[in-house]
């Protein structure tokens, strides 16, 4: 589904990593350790060394806007440049109700949204492109934790509906626990299998 | 067709130089702080100007192409360097240079050239009473256009990369991720010459105009000359902002669509 060959970025041992489709991939690491930056790495938004393929087609065989529509990243912090809601969707919406929201949300003014409430209108914007592998960055670091669950059930309903894989980036342990089945730690440079304890 | 024109004086010139010196002199009492940047710059155009136009006068009388050719040389050069000068983010060595430069020789030098060769006709084609004015005309508000759609372009970008990252990471191409600042950027840079055509005549009296008529010219032949100058001016501000839109986006992103400011501007991060 998802597979990493010698994946270079600066100050991190190439990383090899394989995901199956349906399977989510928990990674913890200290803030500066890379996590991010290894997302950015396979959505391709920075240079870096290595390959990455997804379903045998590697990156640099289809142009980069495609490669990020399937392979998807959720940035830490989301960001909104139109006025409305609803302009920034790509597609009609699903899943409104599964993250809290009635279907008006799509008037709102994004002025007016919580951080909370838009890092969930993010995950639906994300989910909107129907992208076969999610990255997402610290999805929940701003929810509550009914909110949190709420993300963690619609994403994992979306892996398992769509056969998608995803790579979650988060600090909760019991979160990454809850998440996947496969959990991996970043520190001093290298990606080491947490092993089931 | 020329009639006489009062020629000035330089006693003319002194009582004009006498307003100013008041003025100096009240900016002082009142410490206002003007004064001696206002004297300096006083100096400054008393001085290029006469000196410009002693060359100018070299000129006319022989209008050898090699002097022309090297006036505007000089001419594009400053005009180039002047639209580095005013970006608040300094680009990258050459390559900035060479944008400025490369987008005013597309749009005022081969504007004037087309100007002078079908529109005025004048014998030779680049007689120095017709070629440098009008150039410098036409740098003089390209590189304005310029230097205000470069600015705004690289400056908003800059103060919204995480947007445009955010929408590459949704999938947009990298042109559809800058098109809203980049269309901020070409009103930015053509706002200045769209409002001096809507006001002209109106409520302003364009200069080159009232110029001539000074000089004695019929109102209605200097007003040809300012429709045509307007219209090149425009078009060729038009032209030169959108080459430097497409250079500097094309500079910006690289061929995987990434936001590559270490690409562009000195000391990005």
């Amino acid at each position: 589904m998802l597979r990493l060959e010698d994946l270079q970025i600066p100050d991190v041992e190439p990383v090899s990593l394989t995901i199956a489709p349906g399977e989510c991939i928990g990674l913890s690491g200290e803030s500066g350790s890379g996590k991010t930056r290894l997302l950015r790495a396979i959505a391709d938004m920075d240079e870096h060394g290595g390959q990455v393929y997804q379903e045998n087609v590697a990156q640099d065989q289809v142009r980069a806007h495609d490669w990020r529509r399937r392979v998807a990243m959720l940035p830490a912090e989301s960001q909104w440049w139109f006025d409305r809601v609803e302009q920034h969707f790509s597609a009609r919406l699903e899943h409104i109700e599964a993250l809290g929201f009635d279907v008006d949300v799509m008037n709102w003014q994004v002025s007016r949204c919580s951080s909370g409430e838009k890092q969930r209108l993010s995950v639906l914007r994300l989910l909107a492109n129907s992208p076969r592998v999610l990255l997402l960055d610290e999805p929940t670091a701003n929810l509550d934790t009914a909110n949190a669950a709420r993300v963690e059930d619609l994403v994992l309903a979306y892996l398992e509906e769509r056969n998608a894989a995803a790579i979650w980036v988060g600090h909760d342990d019991d979160q990454l626990k809850r998440v996947s089945r496969q959990r991996y730690h970043l520190e001093n440079g290298r990606l080491l299998r947490v092993d089931e304890a | 067709m020329k009639t006489e024109f009062i020629a000035l004086t330089a006693p003319d010139l002194m009582l004009a130089s006498l307003l100013v010196l008041a003025l100096i002199g009240l900016g002082a009492r009142l410490r206002l702080g003007v004064s001696q940047t206002l004297a300096i710059a006083a100096m400054r155009t008393t001085v290029q100007l006469l000196l410009v136009g002693l060359i100018l006068e070299a000129v006319f009388t022989r209008a050898r192409l090699s002097w022309i050719v090297l006036i505007v040389l000089v001419m594009m050069t400053v005009a180039a360097w002047e639209i580095l000068a005013r970006q608040k983010r300094k680009l990258k060595g050459w390559w900035g240079f060479g944008v400025s430069a490369f987008s005013l020789f597309v749009s005022s030098f081969l504007i004037t050239l087309l100007a002078l060769l079908i529109v005025i006709d004048a014998d030779p084609w680049y007689t120095p009473q017709y070629a440098i004015p009008l150039l410098g005309m036409l740098l003089g508000n390209t590189m304005n256009g310029i230097a205000l759609g470069m600015d705004r372009l690289i400056q908003t970008a800059w103060q919204q990369r995480a947007v445009i990252e955010q929408r590459l990471m949704l999938g947009q191409k990298d042109s559809e991720a800058i098109r809203e600042i980049a269309r901020d950027s070409m009103r930015a840079g053509m706002i200045p010459i769209i409002n001096a055509m809507a006001a002209a005549g109106v409520v302003s009296l364009p200069g080159m105009m009232t110029g001539q008529i000074l000089a004695g010219s019929p109102p209605v032949e200097a007003v040809k000359y300012q429709i045509l100058i307007m219209f090149l001016v425009t078009s060729g501000t038009g032209f030169a902002v959108i080459t430097v839109l497409q250079l500097i986006t094309r500079r910006m992103f690289d061929t995987r669509e990434r936001l590559r400011f270490d690409r562009l501007l000195k000391q990005p991060r």
